[in-house]
């Protein structure tokens, strides 16, 4: 856990106390909503179809178990009962009333939480890893340069009007679970030949209207080198980013437009001027950043213990359960939990107050009071000694989030859509909670291994559609709801995306679409363990776009 | 959908003026008395663009009512006022599906 110091909890704080005074002024009629709707932007707030809804940020996806608790009073006092993990290490309260917000950002401040730089034309929540600190494949943990950049970046006077909101996402594992090549920076912490460890620096990726996939513009970049070059970036997409154009303003239109190596040597010569500078990273000061993130007191265990052993033998669900959901750690006779919010037939990310706080009390007992948010709009319990897991299992289970579905084909990313976001086209969660029904037996999923669906109810991709390996964008004809289906889209290192299948499909055909696509794919893999991304990319589109048409 | 705030006015039945409640966010009408109120059924519906522009000159100016007045589109049946598309019925009836509520969801 990172422990925040007295600085972030005053600015939090304040802010709160301004927000309030804001409020009052717009309920009063002192403030025209023309004055306030940029400010309360600014803390996170929007207004949706039928309520105001408040999104908090949770810094590189951890949160406490009291943050946990402190959520779920949120929900709880001031919301429906529930909240709506994102895909980018946030929560978001769909029935928030303006009136009660400034005693709800109260009590979120009192656990260190908030929605600044949630919303607005800004460098938003700096996402990471959900494994981070506790990743086998990782070199070390991203979070203390995710922290260094959101302490950088946090007001930052110059890039609180960039032209448009800018994404920053870290890794340093070898296996991409923070989506980094499609974000605007995206971060690999690495070695190089020489063993020193430093930054791959990816720049312009991002979906939306028009996706891309990020570009490499600096192959290795020295630790102390960090804040300048992500600074001499900030400033050459602030000075030349299209304020003109909002459908051209994000710097993946920019990058493409200058092409990388225009885009790398105009950030270079920026960089050139500021990198010797106040921006040069003192090793003191990343060593206290990293000082700030407590590690758990593990004990030394060894892996597979015999109380394991006995319960994945004794227990087919418990094993199916431990297949799929648990992963290894970095230190011997633990592992990753991965809690799964996509149980059929609910709307994807969603979860109670009363699960947030059993999964908080549970957390106490089995994960060093730590709790994972990640991208793929699930949980994670990171710090869980082996020999706990089958009772864990038993507490999961019964609240509802222990469905050994993760990365299978019913852990499917969904967008709020048209159910609750005015800027949506097309419902998504429905869709969702259809396939999750259709693709319901656990067998029949776990033979079709890893495969991802995402949906966006518009072109706005918030449920990245492009880079799922079948994504389904929504699109409104005539009045009526249609789905774009792409194939083949990956979000990891290997990052692409998808190919158009062919012309939309109605709200009522969609599931059995994807179905059919499903069904291809198992005709044509080439043994069962080929993924349904490999058969694509093996094969291409064409032998799906024939049986999926032919057959309408 | 095109929200219909970015639409261009262009009457070509009965529609009604709708926003959200300041206070709350709540889903609001403006009746023939120009108020606003959450009951779809004391909406004021007009069929022609002068008088659907007159209703929604007179809902922008009360800034503190409610926020981001639009013309929305309702179907008569009889003398009952539903929702003319599925964005309407959304914001009016609220998600298409069950919320979660309990432990399971
Ligand atoms: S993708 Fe579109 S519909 Fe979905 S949440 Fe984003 S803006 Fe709303």
């Amino acid at each position: 856990m990172y422990h925040y110091d007295d600085f972030d909890r005053t600015l939090v704080t304040e802010r709160v106390s301004e927000f309030r005074d804001q409020v009052a002024r717009r309920l009063s009629g002192a403030l025209t909503e023309e004055e306030f709707k940029p400010l309360r932007l600014m803390n996170g707030v929007y207004l949706q179809l039928h309520a105001y809804m408040l999104r908090i940020a949770i810094p590189y996806g951890t949160l406490s178990s009291e943050q946990m608790r402190t959520l779920a009073h949120v929900a709880r006092r001031y919301d429906r009962n529930y909240g709506h993990f994102t895909t980018r290490q946030n929560i978001q309260f769909n029935w928030i009333k303006l009136e009660e917000l400034p005693d709800a950002m109260t009590d979120l401040a009192r656990g260190g939480l908030h929605g600044m730089q949630t919303s607005g034309n800004c460098v938003r929540n700096i996402t990471t890893d959900q494994w981070a600190g506790v990743a086998p494949d990782e070199i070390e943990d991203p979070r203390i340069w995710a922290e260094i950049l959101r302490q950088h970046s946090t007001m930052h006077p110059e890039f609180s009007f960039l032209p448009r909101k800018f994404k920053i996402a870290l890794t340093a594992a070898t296996h991409d679970r923070a989506a980094i090549r499609v974000h605007d920076i995206g971060l690999r912490l690495h070695r190089n030949g020489a063993g020193e460890t430093g930054f791959e620096v990816i720049v312009g990726g991002g979906l939306g209207r028009t996706p891309f996939v990020g570009k490499t513009i600096k192959p290795f970049l020295p630790k102390r080198d960090l804040l300048s070059y992500v600074e001499a970036v900030l400033r050459v997409y602030n000075q030349y980013g299209r304020r003109d154009n909002i459908y051209k303003a994000r710097i993946k239109i920019l990058v493409h437009e200058l092409g990388a190596e225009k885009f790398g040597a105009e950030v270079d010569a920026e960089w050139q001027k500021i990198k010797d500078g106040a921006l040069a990273l003192d090793p003191a000061f990343a060593a206290d950043v990293a000082a700030r993130f407590v590690y758990p007191d593990y004990e030394k265990l060894a892996d597979g213990p015999a109380e394991l052993t006995q319960a994945r033998k004794n227990d087919t669900e418990f094993e199916r359960w431990f297949k799929n959901s648990v992963s290894s750690h970095k230190v011997d006779g633990y592992a990753i939990v991965t809690l799964s919010l996509k149980p059929e037939g609910a709307p994807p990310g969603d979860a109670t107050a009363e699960q947030m706080d059993a999964i908080a009390d549970l957390a106490d007992r089995h994960s060093f009071g730590e709790i994972r948010v990640g991208h793929e709009q699930n949980l994670v319990l990171p710090h869980v000694a082996q020999r706990d897991l089958y009772a864990l299992w038993q507490s999961l289970y019964k609240i509802g989030v222990a469905t050994p579905n993760v990365g299978l084909v019913s852990d499917i990313i969904a967008c709020p859509g048209l159910d609750y976001c005015s800027l949506a086209n097309t419902r998504s969660i429905p869709v969702a909670q259809e396939l999750t029904r259709r693709f319901g037996d656990l067998a029949l999923a776990q033979n079709l291994g890893r495969l991802h669906i995402n949906i966006s109810g518009c072109i706005n991709a918030c449920g990245h559609h492009h880079v799922g390996h079948i994504g389904l964008l929504g699109v409104e004809k005539n009045g009526e709801e249609y789905y774009q289906i792409t194939l083949g889209g990956k979000a990891d290192e290997d990052a692409r995306l998808g190919a158009l299948l062919g012309p939309a499909v109605k709200y009522d055909d969609v599931a059995d679409v994807v179905e059919d696509v499903v069904a291809t794919y198992v005709e044509l893999r080439e043994r069962p363990d080929e993924l349904f991304v490999d058969t694509v990319k093996r094969i291409g589109i064409e032998p799906f776009k024939e049986r999926i048409y032919a057959a309408r | 959908m095109t929200a219909p705030q970015q639409q261009k006015l262009k009457i070509t039945g009965p529609v009604v003026v709708t926003a959200n409640r300041l206070g709350d966010g709540a889903v609001v009408y403006f009746t023939a008395g120009k108020k606003w109120t959450t009951r779809i059924e004391d909406a004021a519906v007009v069929s022609t663009t002068p008088a659907a522009t007159e209703f929604l000159q007179s809902a922008i100016a009360d800034d503190v009512g409610a926020v981001g007045p639009y013309i929305a589109p309702v179907r008569l049946e009889g003398a009952t006022i539903k929702p003319g598309n599925l964005r309407e019925s959304i914001r009016l009836q609220g998600p298409t599906f069950e919320l979660p509520a309990s432990f399971g969801i």
